[in-house]
């Protein structure tokens, strides 16, 4: 057997999964980036249900697609696509962030299985990105790289050396993802350090860019289809705008912050207000 | 669960590799942000400071200074390399920054503009880098052990690690007086309050005698110095005399307060630091002895040279040897 798990099968069921598991690891500690778990689970739902190759009882396979998680605050998220792809058993999420745990708060490499760099420092996934792509190429595999990153690390300048160094190695199997939720620590993206028009810019910059609802998992699949049958020789970029707490409403509704507080009692009733969601 | 050794029951304690956590023990005094409020007060009469941050306003206390002045405030996005490059533009321009971010992220990330555009033209930008050593669980991107050993290979750079909510204080107006560029190892948040029951002033370039002791001599600075009182208190139970010495400018380094305490016969002494083993006040004192052919019985508290674990930090402080139960450990074995 080669490849995968589940590809096509209900991806809407794929990411309600993913949800309900981060908020199970977000309840082992009270806390944790839940807000962005639950903006980015219907992308991770179509990268691991949909899109890449991988086995799951094997995460180092050579053949496999990997993946970056640059934005490593949100290993949360990752985790529970992980544990969804049966990477990582379902019951260790009991442990999430305790001490000696293979899911700590920060995404890292030796951690975890299914983990393919160290995050936390922010701006570094898409630099690797470029050099793992050129890899494959140099091994003349087939595999692609998809390396999913942060709004705020578009501040970062880092990230654009790899954007341009990506179009001029004419990249064509590394993938980009930016979760744009307008989010950053000190508030709001666009105050931070604005980066709009997102997409004329990358165009500029060589990239194949679309940019879609990164909650509408059938506009996800479809760009990420997009990207891979994309024809010519260039990096391809899917720009996600995603809301914070997608799938809980009261918590999409409460004011945006980087750290959105959940208190004790409230995690039972953003499981209950998730499983409301799902028939619906 | 049962322990041979007579011990209190196991406290409560923090379990997870958070980024923030309190380095305050429960019940113990704190200040709330000195540093934003000490900045406050101190912009008041200079109008030529301004803050910056990188996305880390809020983390680093700057917050305060924003709601208090928020003309004289720039966000510069997530974005340390172009935090400090543009401050050496603005000290260019005769304005005195202080500038916030990770000390990861000020040592790791922005090194060369730091090096290039602020410490060689000697210029006014302050620096003030917060989660410094180990004061996060999150694991090595957010643990700044080896931040004193970069900057203190900078030329021109000054480098401080204040200990507690008192002397942040009073570190702050002294950043502004001295010329140059200042690193300053910041603790942000609730920040515990130690040295007003022993009558401290901070003074820039100054090592100071916190407690006397016959027996045994630690030399540390910034929240091992908090510790190394703790662990003074503890050992008068078993009649060892501790005596502190507090290390806050890290460089340039008070030699002669260093070599005068050290050079007292029949101490040993022992270098604590919340830092890598490399580099920092442990080589830095050893070399000054060494040199002016001062030998007492050496020893040093630091974090060893790895990658550390994320954790709950009280497990990582126990597991690296600085947490106050470790260094009495420690320095009871070696007596
Ligand atoms: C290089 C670097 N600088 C600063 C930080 C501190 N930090 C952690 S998360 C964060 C916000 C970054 O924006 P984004 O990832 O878009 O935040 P979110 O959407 O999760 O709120 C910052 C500044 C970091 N981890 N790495
Ligand atoms: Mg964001």
């Amino acid at each position: 057997m080669t490849t995968t798990i589940g590809h096509n099968v209900d991806l809407p069921e794929r990411a309600y999964r993913i949800r309900r598991h981060a908020l199970r690891m977000g309840e082992v500690q009270g806390q944790g980036y839940i807000a962005q778990a639950l903006d980015i689970a219907d992308v991770l739902a179509t990268a691991y249900f949909h899109a890449m190759e991988y086995r799951p009882e094997d995460p180092h396979w050579e053949g496999r697609d990997r993946f970056l998680l640059s934005n490593g605050h949100y290993a949360i998220a990752l985790y529970a696509a992980l544990i969804e792809a049966g990477i990582i058993p379902e019951d260790e999420l009991e442990t999430y962030g305790g001490d000696g745990s293979r899911l700590p708060m920060s995404g890292m490499a030796a951690y975890t299985p299914g983990m393919e760099m160290s995050g936390g420092s922010l701006g570094l996934g898409l630099s690797i990105g470029v050099g793992m792509a050129l890899g494959l190429k140099r091994k003349g595999s087939k595999n692609r790289v998809y390396t999913l990153f942060s709004d705020g690390e578009l501040d970062e300048g880092s990230v654009w050396e790899a954007i341009m160094s990506a179009a001029h190695h004419k990249l064509d199997n590394l993938i980009g993802i930016i979760d744009v939720n307008n989010q950053q620590a000190d508030g709001p993206s666009t105050e931070m350090l604005g980066f709009e028009p997102l997409v004329p810019k990358l165009e500029a910059f060589g990239w194949f860019t679309q940019r879609i609802d990164g909650n509408d998992i059938e506009a996800v699949r479809a760009a990420f289809d997009a990207a891979k049958q994309h024809p010519d020789p260039q990096p391809r970029m899917i720009v996600c705008d995603t809301r914070m707490g997608c799938g809980v409403p009261f918590l999409e509704a409460r004011e945006k912050s980087h750290f959105i507080r959940v208190e004790e009692h409230e995690w039972q009733l953003a499981l209950d207000a998730l499983d409301a969601g799902r028939t619906a | 669960m049962t322990d041979t050794t007579a011990r209190a029951p196991e406290k409560v304690r923090l379990k997870t590799s958070a980024m923030i956590a309190s380095i305050a023990a429960e019940g113990q005094a704190t200040k709330p942000a000195p540093f934003g409020h000490a900045l406050v007060e101190l912009a008041k009469s200079r109008p030529e400071i301004v803050g910056m941050t990188a996305d880390l306003g809020k983390y680093t206390d700057l917050h305060v200074f924003k709601e208090a002045f928020p003309d004289r405030c720039y966000q510069m996005g997530m974005a340390e390399q172009l935090l400090f490059g543009a401050a050496a533009g603005l000290a260019h321009e005769g304005f005195m920054p202080f500038a916030t971010t990770y000390a990861v992220f000020a040592s790791r990330r922005a090194y060369d503009f730091i090096h290039q555009t602020i410490a060689e033209e000697n210029l006014d930008v302050k620096i003030a880098a917060a989660l410094p050593g180990l004061t996060s669980g999150y694991g090595p991107s957010h643990q700044a052990a080896e931040d004193l050993a970069l900057f203190r290979a900078m030329p021109n750079m000054t480098v401080v690690d204040p200990c507690d909510a008192l002397e942040t204080e009073q570190v702050v107006p002294a950043m502004a007086e001295h010329r140059g560029p200042v690193y300053m190892r910041l603790l942000r948040g609730k920040v515990p309050l130690v040295l007003d029951e022993y009558g401290y002033r901070f003074e820039l370039g100054k090592a100071k005698m916190i407690r006397d002791g016959a027996d045994v001599l630690v030399i540390s600075s910034g929240l091992l110095t908090m510790r190394a009182l703790e662990v003074a208190k503890a050992l008068e139970a078993d009649k060892v005399a501790v005596g502190v010495l507090h290390v806050p400018t890290i460089k340039p380094l008070d030699t002669a307060t260093i070599l005068k305490e050290a050079g007292r016969t029949g101490r040993m002494v022992v270098v604590a630091e919340n830092h890598t083993v490399i580099g920092g006040l442990g080589e830095a004192v050893a070399g000054v002895l060494l040199r002016e052919g001062v030998a007492p019985k050496f020893r040093h508290i630091g974090l060893p040279d790895e990658f550390l674990a994320a954790g709950a930090l009280p497990t990582l402080h126990d597991r690296y040897g600085i947490s106050a139960e470790a260094m009495s450990g420690s320095i009871k074995g070696w007596l």
